[in-house]
């Protein structure tokens, strides 16, 4: 028979069989999360379909035809789409987990079961998403006939890079958000303003080469290059030490958020 | 065989925040100060500010030590902010203690509010499914058991409905269908017994009942003094944040009902009594509110409420009353009752001190708070107390006939006489 014991400052040592105990809890989040998505919109998932395309369109006209930036003889809405793949991808995790244990704030604050299952199960959603976008990538390529090579098969790989860098941002601010809502006005501004600063409406080739390093503390910026590095052969040489750096700094969000949020967990009741 | 919850020494503080008052005479003060609060929210963003806020430690439980055998029922019981959902927040690991350890030996699922994590937009069948999860059943329990959770909630028609359009009553039968189909070693109820119309107050109750023959331990936290004393075998009285009481469920009920001897209303009486100003005519000297002989905290709706009014009377006065209004909270008159109300004609009083008793009948008000006001009067002439009058507070509990059998029915109406029903049956059919 198993035998809980609360104490104050416990450490978080079952932490891993409580999760694995309630691994049904994510699955159902995660179905909870996609079924209420698209209820009681007329095109349903449709959107999820339409948001990626027009966005590629608008940054491909602003990036590609007004700004006339380099495309390394790529179509520049392949350029786009291959780079937006990651960062919907990313962006949309970091917005849906930043806010969600405020959003699931009655289940906090009366039932238990560890925490970091629900800024996790929302990621499910945006991996739909990813999903659908990949078939449209599909799509795009044949269209514009862009061959593709074994180097797809990094795509999962590098969908993990993703996962953990929006994961890792995504513990530390959903965590912070229980007490300091500031973090939920800081993140549509972080969203909107690292659209711009990623290489997403354009080529990472085009940064001057001694800054590319200090570029690369982006951590998506090592995902994006991978992305289109892996979708289009001809994007350009792979920026090696960039993209190191970017796995290093991915790592460590992510360990650091779980540790993060494990720690601040056991206050969230009080502080919600 | 040990016990199935072993509490020591568990306490829980909380730090409360009170702003800090401070004068600011000009415009100039006021920018200033606010000038430096948001200075020290630059340089220390993480700590809150001490120069706005006075940080105040406060005990929302203490000392604690409690055991739970297998297949108790206990029930917590105390007034609001006593420290019961402090404490079954830590039991159910919600948050934890400051101090203290509990050990818990066995699942324990607990229904601090039924229907936690329903979501509007899903139907009936995918919240059941969804609610179950997040209560820690399998899906593969929830499959077995959902016909039943179905029927016993009464949404058959309306399962592929969103709970959005559920009217109020179907959420709450859900809600609680999916709970009380939960199958823990210790499950934990929090006054969900107050919702629901009386047919289904009986199932949930039969539940219960179902639950303890099982064996299984219920801790069970409610207002409702007859559930307590029908459902439960031993009662704790939580009193701020402390055990007060630890025994039967009989006993801690009377005790709770008891409470602290009504020290608070008797001081805020006897002060409201003192500070009346004087009149040449008439004074109050003290007034009391009993049940049994006894000044008590929350009055028994079952036995009649002794009101008396002690006073003296300084010059020979015709049409001298003395009366009270008995109201709700909200102060509307229910109503109101003289010490001559059934004189022939109008007393006259000889100076000289009196006391005017009356009972308030048994089974006559409901489970819920009253305010008394007393008064006096000259009739026709002036009145001798202020307008506001002389207000106590009454706190009613239901231990009494009314409606008993229908335990947790929301009390409605302001009064609950038991009236003489007779019901024949004209017609076999």
């Amino acid at each position: 028979m198993t035998e809980i014991i609360i104490e104050s400052n416990r450490s978080t040592r079952d932490a891993w069989g409580d999760l694995w105990f309630y691994r049904e809890l994510f699955i159902f989040l995660a179905w909870r999360d996609l079924l209420v998505r698209y209820k009681q919109t007329v095109i349903g998932l449709a959107w999820s379909v339409l948001t990626p395309l027009l966005t590629m369109t608008i940054l491909t006209l602003v990036f590609g035809r007004l700004a006339g930036l380099p495309s390394a003889d790529l179509p520049y809405p392949i350029l786009v789409f291959a780079a937006l793949l990651p960062w919907q991808f990313f962006s949309t995790t970091l917005s849906t987990s930043s806010i969600s244990l405020i959003n699931n704030r009655e289940m906090v604050s009366k039932i238990y079961f560890p925490r970091i299952i629900i800024p996790t199960a929302s990621m499910v959603v945006s991996l739909a998403d990813l999903l659908i976008s990949l078939g449209i990538l599909a799509c795009l390529m044949a269209w514009f006939g862009v061959e593709p090579s074994w180097r797809l098969l990094t795509l999962g790989p590098l969908f993990m890079l993703a996962a953990l860098t929006s994961l890792g941002a995504g513990y530390w601010i959903s965590a912070l958000n229980v007490k300091y809502r500031d973090f939920r006005h800081l993140v549509p501004f972080v969203v909107q303003f690292g659209l711009y600063v990623s290489p997403v409406g354009f080529s990472s080739a085009i940064v001057p080469d001694k800054w590319r390093l200090l570029y690369s503390m982006n951590p998506m910026v090592g995902v994006i290059d991978g992305f289109r590095w892996a979708i289009a052969p001809s994007a350009g040489a792979f920026y090696w030490p960039g993209f190191i750096f970017s796995v290093v700094l991915a790592l460590l969000l992510f360990s650091s958020g779980v540790v993060f949020f494990l720690k601040t967990e056991r206050k969230f009741a009080d502080v919600i | 065989m040990s016990a199935i919850i072993e509490i020591e020494g568990l306490g829980k503080k909380y730090i409360i925040g009170r702003e800090k008052r401070a004068r600011h005479e000009t415009v100039r003060d006021s920018l200033a100060h606010f000038g430096r609060g948001v200075w020290q929210g630059i340089r220390h963003p993480l700590t809150p500010n001490r120069e706005r806020i006075d940080l105040e430690e406060f005990w929302a439980l203490r000392d604690i030590d409690l055991s739970i055998q297998r297949g108790d029922r206990l029930a917590i019981i105390g007034a609001n902010g006593a420290g019961k959902s402090t404490l079954l927040k830590i039991l159910s690991r919600i948050t934890e203690p400051s101090t203290g350890r509990a050990v818990l030996r066995g699942r324990v699922a607990s229904l601090l509010e039924v229907g936690t994590g329903f979501h509007p937009e899903l139907t009936g069948r995918e919240n059941v499914f969804l609610n179950g999860a997040i209560l820690g059943m399998s899906h593969r329990e929830i499959s077995a058991k959902f016909d039943e959770i179905v029927a016993f909630a009464e949404v058959e028609r309306f399962l592929d409905t969103p709970v959005k359009r559920y009217s109020s009553g179907m959420y709450v039968r859900l809600a609680f269908a999916v709970a009380a189909h939960l199958e823990p070693e210790v499950l934990i109820v929090d006054e969900v017994l107050a919702v629901g119309d009386a047919s289904f107050q009986k199932k949930c109750i039969g539940k219960m009942g179902v639950a303890q023959s099982e064996g299984r331990t219920v801790i069970f936290v409610s207002h409702n003094m007859q559930a307590v004393k029908q459902l439960c075998n031993r009662g704790v009285v939580l009193r701020a944040g402390e055990i007060n009481f630890c025994g039967s469920a009989e006993d801690a009920v009377d005790d709770y009902l008891k409470g602290d001897g009504g020290a608070d209303s008797i001081a805020s009486l006897a002060t409201a009594v003192e500070m009346l100003p004087s009149d040449p005519v008439f004074r109050f000297d003290e007034i009391t509110i009993t049940q049994d002989g006894e000044w008590i905290a929350q009055v028994d709706n079952g036995k009649p409420i002794e009101i008396s009014m002690s006073y003296r009377v300084f010059e020979r006065t015709r049409g001298l009353r003395v009366y009270f209004d008995c109201c709700d909270v909200e102060q509307n008159l229910l109503f109101r009752s003289f010490h001559d109300g059934d004189c022939d004609e109008i007393p006259t009083l000889a100076p000289g001190a009196y006391r005017s008793r009356v009972e308030i009948p048994a089974n006559l008000l409901g489970p819920t708070t009253y305010r008394l006001i007393f008064r006096a009067t000259i009739h026709n002439q002036r009145p001798l107390t202020p307008p506001s009058g002389i207000p106590a507070v009454l706190n009613v509990e239901q231990a009494g006939r009314y409606n008993r059998t229908y335990l947790g029915d929301t009390f409605r109406g302001k009064i609950a006489p038991c009236l003489e029903w007779k019901t024949e049956q004209l017609d076999a059919s």
